[in-house]
């Protein structure tokens, strides 16, 4: 990858290092390119924040509005099951950091491997989120015409103390928990379907590893998605205690 | 054009970051804390602490995205170009977060 710019300077650094093939000839050396790349990725990075940021400022808005109805509906979601899923992203991020680290020391057996498991990883959080998600169908706790209130306005009693599980909600208060639950599967939604973007291109990724074309120095690609991974992984960081933990004292 | 202007290699160059490779340890480590974290912000969450539950919570949070951010992400390890591009834009966030919410505390005043 010879040019002329480069050639009638001081290729002190060229002398003892061959050059990549993936270096393009607009870039003075492979750090550079590298460097170009990481900075336009948090660009892209930058711009997802904005979008998340959107929907958690008007978390923050409507949880100070409607906070009752805020705590009785999160206190519908599952505290295992969100604390299992946490755990299962931060495996999958964890397995991503280890790859990037395979491919910069040239392991391609390794690397194949942990995209794998950080594509298991990454299903298997859909397939809790699937459940969640399926368990608020059958209770009718999807917003729109067919949201059920009643399980707020009437909150199941506590089988010992005979008192209600949950503070009970005025109806008006009680149509607000849709707000919660429009938010979300909004945030958890938009989420996911960063996820399943993501795992399709960690196949694709998997894919090209497996022809060793990250292990031979050249590992911009496997970085780069790394950073959106854990990007995603970060976006859940927040979106589990927002959403799950508000509020875990209800009036029994 | 002397070669003070001109580096190719990025070697004299202030912001110019050594690569460096993160091993398993580090990550091994940085794994069992967010893990960590994450059984705190669950136990916190079941104790009454009133406003604080709140805080603790997205504390914890900030914590945990500092890490994944700082070590996962690598930031700790890049050039200053980055570390400033990183923390521009949370800064940005954070103005309009700011900002957004002065408008909607002042517009319903008295009645929160």
């Amino acid at each position: 990858m010879d040019n002329t710019i480069v050639a009638t300077h001081d290729t002190h650094a060229e002398e003892h290092h061959h050059s990549l093939p993936q270096l393009r000839h607009h870039f003075e050396t492979e750090q550079q390119q590298r460097e170009a790349g990481t900075f336009g990725m948090w660009l892209f990075l930058l711009t997802e924040i904005m979008f998340f940021g959107g929907l958690f400022f008007a978390y923050l808005l409507y949880r100070n509005w409607y906070n009752p109805a805020f705590v009785a509906a999160s206190n519908q979601l599952s505290i295992p099951m969100g604390t299992v899923n946490t755990a299962i992203l931060i495996s999958s991020g964890f397995f991503m950091a280890l790859g990037v680290w395979a491919a910069e020391v040239r392991k391609q057996g390794l690397l194949v491997l942990f995209l794998l498991l950080t594509t298991l990883f990454g299903c298997l959080f859909l397939g809790v989120k699937y459940f969640e998600y399926k368990e608020k169908w059958e209770k009718h706790h999807i917003p729109g015409a067919n949201f059920d209130i009643s399980e707020f306005v009437n909150p199941p009693l506590n089988p010992t103390t005979h008192k209600p599980i949950e503070e009970p909600l005025s109806p008006d208060m009680a149509k607000k928990t849709q707000v919660f639950f429009s938010l979300y599967f909004v945030m958890t939604g938009m989420h996911a379907l960063h996820m399943i973007i993501g795992i399709v291109l960690l196949g694709w990724l998997t894919w090209r590893a497996n022809r060793g074309e990250f292990t031979e120095g050249y590992v911009a690609p496997i970085e780069n998605f790394g950073l959106y991974w854990h990007f995603v992984d970060i976006v859940w960081i927040f979106l589990f205690p927002l959403l799950y933990l508000i509020n875990r004292h209800p009036g029994t | 054009m002397s070669s003070q202007y001109h580096d190719p290699a990025n070697v004299n160059n202030p912001e110019h970051a050594e690569h460096h490779i993160v091993g398993p340890g580090t990550y091994i480590a940085i794994y069992v804390t967010l893990l960590v974290f994450t059984g705190i912000t669950v136990g916190a969450a079941f104790i009454d602490l009133g406003v604080l539950n709140p805080i603790i919570a997205v504390g914890i949070a900030c914590i945990k995205a500092t890490i994944v951010i700082l070590f996962f992400m690598h930031v700790i390890y890049q050039s200053k170009l980055i570390k400033m591009t990183v923390g521009a834009g949370f800064f940005t966030f954070l103005i309009l977060l700011t900002m957004t919410l002065t408008d909607y505390i002042s517009r319903a005043w008295g009645r929160w």
